[in-house]
């Protein structure tokens, strides 16, 4: 490590633990119903979204209303996301006139998903398959929405703990509308001019055609970035305008604009811990969380940025000098930007896949086995280290509930969480998630390692799935556990190193997706429910305490022995005996395989 | 309100402390229960009743399938089937252990219910009928309603109220207790028990229960466990290990593939064997708390039991863990049941001699500890002898709910003690009046928590004893852990708002609920319980019923009337109020057992990881040795070792589930921290050197 990337991180950290709770206050105003600065402009707009929507503002719903109406709005989200690509030929702000044959139907369900859910996983490369119009109407909108979405979510499952005797935890169409509209918008307006103002583009130009030094030609891909960017950081959505996301310097220009990324990514989970101390009434809870996501959040960093910083005994054995020194960076420097440097580059994957963000501004698949095995396992844990915007909050209560469940009878009482009695039903709803996402990773990832296609499939080139890996050995495992992680996580990033744009992977990837967003979401809201409705145990000496060290070190106990106990063989099989055989000298190169069973 | 004074005939409180001898314990490791229970593990090897337990139902297929596919490998003549055979018996004993723990469980009561079933024969009943002529009839044939008379040697054909007589009974088949309790007609000690016996007198018993529905059948019932139902914690414990058990279950499918794919992509070593996945699997899912989860249940409810306690559910017990505030009524649990004069103070113009002799002589024929205390007081302080009640010509009026006085007519003299209102009224009927700072006086004691009890000469007030509650040693202190385990401590008491505050605050109770009638507890529990809280009470009368009814816990008194007991969900047959804490504290180390032993079983995975997946892939990538990191010998010996590890642990907790953790009273944050040290720490760390050992053991006796 470099004294300049220790000093990057602690300025990073030290910045989101001031806002933290500005943002927090703000947001627990927002989805109180309370008056905000923004009032005056932004009242009458919202009062006219519920006039044209038929929405009544003030009538509540119960857990299953609440589910049903997050159900239907992704639905129709989906169907008009859906329909834009198939039919981008025939709309306009089309300049390069991409057509509908790129768009086959299991890319375009593909990317409909990835957008819906908030993952924003993508098959395609936008630059060379999407027009403008989708760009703009179908991603940008749905990572507004996606990701008010799941903060709604996140506020809803709060009010379960906060209520009591209650049958309704608020309304969804309220909690959306106000999240877009004073959250999203807002932000992604003033992040959007920054980044403007920093270089990034934003126009609706055809593609430049310029001669470079060397005199050959190159095309050079426009459009409106900056407006995507903002939100794609703000809303942990993390699908570039660019196949090369944020490490294009057309989303990413500067080493200000990758610091000032990596805070938008982190900027509402973390002040949503507050918000949730905040609206349970005892802000302890909110830092509580807040300080065992940012135990495992510098955790990741100190092992992923060392790691990388100490780059490959291979090379060091071949005499390559990896040391950092005043005229390099040293260390593992593959698929990162020189821009950046390791310290932003790591910082950044840890930060990306602990929200299930998926930005990238470097390529996962390059990193060190250890650098890559820590975005791979934090997706794995849930990204409940800050997560994605909501998305990290309730997946951190769950994770609370499992762990006041187990310890907390070790205290003589039918365990309790925030004076909420934690029972048969909030355990099976936990564990349902639980299982849910486990399953979906390691099932999909267990297929695409066994299957083959015979010739001439529908589903994939023919022969083995794995086949469509760029890696052999334990690293292709990587890739496989990787994507399907990334995408039951909604996280969206990619070890990359996959062809992953085939029918089998469009359609594995895709249901993960809706598996990891919808299986989680709606036992997390059912539980919610069952919570609002009990009355709350007041807090005496025999209550186990929740904001103190003990509580901070349990969670992270149970995230992590939950987490490695599910994937631990898996991830023995891929980046840990890979980072074994590195130490060892041992390399592996593509490699054709040829196993498994036929579709 | 009825201030209880003096004489009042209701008095809880024969046995003072709760008794330390243990009619119902027996040694932990009992020969014969043991025995039992080994025969027992081999019959619960059946799937159908395994089924009900997901963790043990997956090893017993486990053991099923490594089972048929040695002896499908024997019969191909295939070698080096001694590891798949030892990993076979293994996971055969695994499901043997875990059942030898719940049968070891299930046996004691088993022994006990016997023991009670041995008692109850089909004794003949004296029928009452219509016309008031008896029949003989077997005891099997009565129904609720019918009236039966009981005479001295006769065994009380079923549950009852004595509606006629007074009578001793031997109720040792239900309370272990051999000294004979009196039940008679009216009042709060009218139940009778089918199965006792009747000493001396005769008794006639209206019947309360059916045959088959008595209170021993329900005893044997509960003790046998026949009636054993999940409690809802129990439920939910299940699903979360159930749940881990698919999730583990999935991890061990998924890594078939993910190992062919390393294999081919390595080109070398072989897909692990179904036994080796199948002993990962083993390993992995918690079998430790699967195994023990239902005997740490019944074990609850055994020691529950061992106290002389019947928990009419496991519901009850779990419950009483949870408990947030307990309502003791003040007499008998909080003070000694009895008040004890202290100090005489007349009123003035009368000496303290003269008041201590015509206390004392109003006191002679009363034969209830007050009553006595008075007599012994003047005696001590005032060296007054006490005299013999039949040398003189003397009437005494004993206590009477309606006058609230007793008292004594002697040689023209009318004696009186009582109530400050009663005497008042008494000496106005006289025609008498009030002296001076005769109400300060009594107001001054009850202040104090002291009880008023007034003596008058006829038309002339003599002055007032001071009898005091005495709080019972050790009270406060034990009210104090309560506290430290977050629980609220409320006095109930029919004593006015001053004395009861008294005592509250000498006793150190967070509350108190005085002039207390039962409508009022009532409101109490609901109210405490509409704050979200769940209250346990004592009561022994029939107007105790509808609070006992409501109250999450409610333990009714073995002496009390039989609606007490049916509105109960417990029922202590020593009849000692103070025991309520006793369950509290027995309710909690049951869900502490619970939450420890489901850590442990979780952290112990760890170490498994680290010995088992090094050496499934040992051929395949022989860099994963790093992992190896307790050196053990060889890939069968690692996977033998913990897969032994695995099942020994769970016999070598099985005395832990049912005894419980250790258990003291302290505060939640404390308590967890300990536990979390010796459980979860521990959890983690134990198996190390466990498996270490197992593998070494292994290795030098070449069975690995």
């Amino acid at each position: 490590m470099t004294p300049q990337g220790v000093v990057l991180i602690a300025v990073y950290f030290g910045l989101l633990l001031l806002l933290t709770k500005p943002m927090g206050l703000f947001l627990n105003r927002v989805f109180s119903g309370q008056r905000t600065l923004l009032h005056p402009v932004l009242r009458p707009v919202e009062k006219l979204i519920y006039r044209l929507g038929g929405v009544r503002e003030d009538v509540e719903q119960r857990w299953t209303q609440y589910s049903a109406s997050l159900i239907a709005f992704s639905l129709a989200s989906f169907v008009v996301a859906y329909l834009l690509q198939r039919l981008q030929g025939r709309l306009p702000l089309n300049p390069q006139g991409f057509g509908t044959a790129v768009m086959t139907p299991d890319l375009a369900f593909n990317t409909a998903v990835s957008f819906v859910t908030n993952t924003n996983w993508q098959a395609y490369t936008g630059e060379a398959t999407l027009s403008y119009l989708v760009q703009m109407a179908a991603l940008t909108v749905q990572n507004f929405v996606s990701a008010a979405a799941g903060v709604a979510v996140a506020v809803a499952v709060v009010r379960g703990f906060a209520r009591q005797q209650a049958h309704s935890i608020g309304n969804f169409w309220v909690d959306l509308t106000r999240g877009v509209l004073y959250v999203f918008l807002p932000l992604s307006l003033a992040g959007a001019l920054f980044l403007c103002s920093r270089g990034v583009i934003q126009n609706f130009h055809p593609y430049e055609h310029v001669r470079t030094v060397e005199g050959a030609e190159q095309v050079i891909p426009q459009g409106p970035v900056a407006s995507q960017e903002a939100i794609k950081m703000i809303g942990t959505n993390g699908g570039g305008f660019f196949n090369a996301n944020s490490s294009h310097p057309f989303e990413n220009p500067t080493p200000l604009t990758n610091f000032v990324q990596m805070l938008m990514i982190f900027l509402i989970p973390a002040g949503l811990t507050y918000t949730f101390g905040a609206m349970v009434g005892d802000t302890r809870q909110g830092w509580a969380l807040f300080a065992a996501m940012s135990i495992l959040f510098l955790a990741g960093v100190f092992i992923a940025y060392p790691a990388e910083q100490a780059g490959t005994p291979a090379l060091q054995k071949a005499g390559i000098e990896t040391a950092a020194g005043p005229a390099q960076p040293g260390g593992n420097m593959e698929g990162k930007e020189v821009r950046f440097g390791i310290a932003a580059s790591a910082l950044f994957a840890v930060i990306t896949t602990d929200a299930s963000c998926g930005a990238v501004n470097s390529m996962h698949d390059s990193y060190t086995p250890l650098g890559g095995l820590v975005p791979l396992f934090n997706i794995q844990l849930g990204e409940v280290v800050f997560g994605g915007t909501g998305a990290g909050l309730y997946g951190m209560l769950l994770f609370a509930i499992l762990a006041v469940f187990i310890a907390g009878l070790m205290v003589g009482r039918t365990p309790e969480y925030l004076g909420k009695k934690i029972e048969q039903k909030e355990v099976k709803m936990a564990m349902l998630a639980l299982i849910a996402a486990a399953a979906s990773i390691l099932v999909f990832a267990g297929l695409t390692a066994a299957v083959s296609f015979a010739k001439g499939s529908y589903w994939n080139p023919p022969g083995a799935a794995v086949a469509n890996l760029n890696n052999g050995g334990p690293h292709g495992l990587g890739e496989i556990l990787y994507a399907f992680s990334s995408a039951t996580g909604n996280n969206g990033s990619a070890f990359a190193g996959i062809n992953a744009n085939t029918p089998w992977y469009n359609l594995t990837t895709g249901f993960a997706m809706l598996i990891g967003r919808f299986l989680f979401i709606i036992p997390m809201l059912a539980a919610a429910g069952s919570l609002a409705a009990k009355k709350k145990v007041p807090a005496t000496s025999g209550t186990f305490p929740t904001h103190g060290g003990l509580f901070v070190g349990l969670l992270i106990g149970t995230v992590i022995i939950v987490g490695a106990l599910t994937f631990f063989p898996a991830l023995a099989l891929g980046p840990i005996v890979e980072h074994f055989l590195l130490r060892d000298g041992k390399l592996f190169s593509f490699l054709m395989m040829a196993t498994g069973v036929s579709l | 309100m009825m201030t209880s004074i003096s004489t009042s005939p209701v008095q809880v409180g024969e046995t003072e402390l709760v008794p330390k001898r243990l009619v119902r314990a027996r040694p932990l490791f009992d020969p014969e229960i043991v025995r039992r229970a080994v025969k027992e593990s081999f019959l619960k090897l059946n799937p159908a009743t395994l089924a009900r337990n997901p963790v043990m139902f997956v090893v017993e297929v486990g053991a099923g399938v490594t089972s048929v596919l040695l002896i499908r490998d024997a019969l191909r003549g295939a070698s080096g089937l001694g590891f798949p055979l030892q990993i076979a018996v293994w996971l055969w004993f695994t499901v043997l252990f875990a059942n030898f723990a719940e049968a070891m469980a299930e046996a004691r009561g088993k022994a006990q219910a016997d023991t009670l079933r041995k008692t109850r024969s089909d004794s003949v009943a004296n029928r009452i009928l219509a016309n008031g002529k008896i029949e003989a009839v077997p005891a099997s044939r009565l129904r609720a309603g019918d009236t039966v008379l009981c005479s001295a040697g006769d065994i009380i054909p079923g549950d009852g109220d004595v509606v006629e007589g007074i009578a001793t009974v031997d109720e040792s088949v239900i309370t272990g207790e051999s000294a004979p309790v009196i039940r008679e007609s009216g009042g709060d000690r009218s139940a009778v028990t089918g199965g006792t016996r009747v000493l001396s007198d005769q008794i006639r018993v209206a019947i309360t229960s059916n045959p088959g529905e008595t209170f021993l059948d329900r005893m044997i019932a509960l003790v046998e466990g026949a009636e054993r139902q999940k409690t809802p914690n129990e439920i939910a414990l299940n699903i979360l290990i159930a749940g881990l058990t698919l999730i583990f279950l999935l991890a061990v499918v998924t890594l078939e593939p993910f190992a062919a794919y390393s294999v081919s992509s390595s080109g070398s070593g072989a897909v692990p064997s179904v036994a080796v996945l199948v002993a990962l699997l083993v390993c992995l899912i918690p079998t430790t708390i699967g195994g023990l989860l239902s005997a740490i249940g019944i074990a609850g409810m055994d020691r529950v039991m061992q106290h002389n306690v019947l928990a009419m559910s496991g519901r009850a017990v779990e419950a009483s863990g949870d408990v947030n505030t307990l309502l003791l009524d003040k007499t008998g649990t909080i003070t000694l049941g009895n008040r004890q004069a202290v100090e005489f103070l007349p009123v003035e113009g009368v000496t303290t001699a003269e008041l201590a002799d015509a206390a004392q002589l109003s006191s002679l024929a009363d034969e209830t500890p007050e009553g006595r205390s008075v007599v012994v007081l003047a005696k001590d302080k005032y060296g007054l002898r006490s005299r013999e009640v039949a040398e003189r010509d003397a009437h005494f009026l004993p206590f009477s709910a309606y006058t609230r006085m007793s008292g004594v007519d002697l040689n023209g003299r009318r004696l009186r003690k009582g109530a400050t209102e009663a005497i008042a009224n008494f000496v106005r009927e006289e025609g008498g009046s009030l002296p001076e700072g005769f109400f300060e006086l009594s107001d001054r004691i009850a202040r104090a928590g002291g009880t008023p009890l007034a003596v008058a000469d006829c038309s002339r007030v003599l002055g007032v004893i001071h009898l005091k509650d005495i709080v019972k040693g050790g009270m406060k202190e034990r009210i104090g852990q309560l506290r430290a385990m977050g629980i609220r401590t409320v006095m109930i008491t029919g004593d006015n708002p001053l004395t009861a505050a008294a005592i509250a605050a000498e006793a150190g109770v967070d509350d108190f609920l005085a002039q207390a009638t039962p409508k009022d507890k009532l409101e109490y529990i609901k109210r405490e319980q509409g704050e979200g809280r769940l209250v346990a009470m004592t009561g022994d009368g029939t107007n105790d019923a509808p609070a006992l009814a409501q109250a999450d816990v409610g333990l009714a008194m073995n002496t009390g009337t039989s609606a007490a007991k049916e509105a109960g969900n417990m029922v202590d047959l020593d009849s000692n109020p103070t025991k309520l804490i006793e369950v509290v504290a027995i309710g909690k180390q049951l869900l502490i057992t619970r939450g420890a032993l489901t850590t442990f079983s979780i952290a112990n995975d760890v170490a498994k990881y680290f010995a088992i997946i090094p050496a499934m892939f040992a051929a395949t990538y022989p860099a994963l040795s790093h992992l190896n990191i307790m050196r053990l010998h060889t890939p069968q010996s690692a996977v033998l070792a913990a897969v032994v590890f695995n099942a020994l642990i769970i016999i070598a907790l099985v005395p832990l589930a049912l005894r419980g953790v250790h258990y003291r009273p302290q505060g939640a944050a404390s308590m967890l921290r300990r536990n979390l040290l010796i459980y979860g720490l521990g959890g983690i760390l134990a198996p190390f050197p466990g498996i270490w050992l197992l593998d070494q053991l292994l290795v030098a006796l070449r069975l690995a």
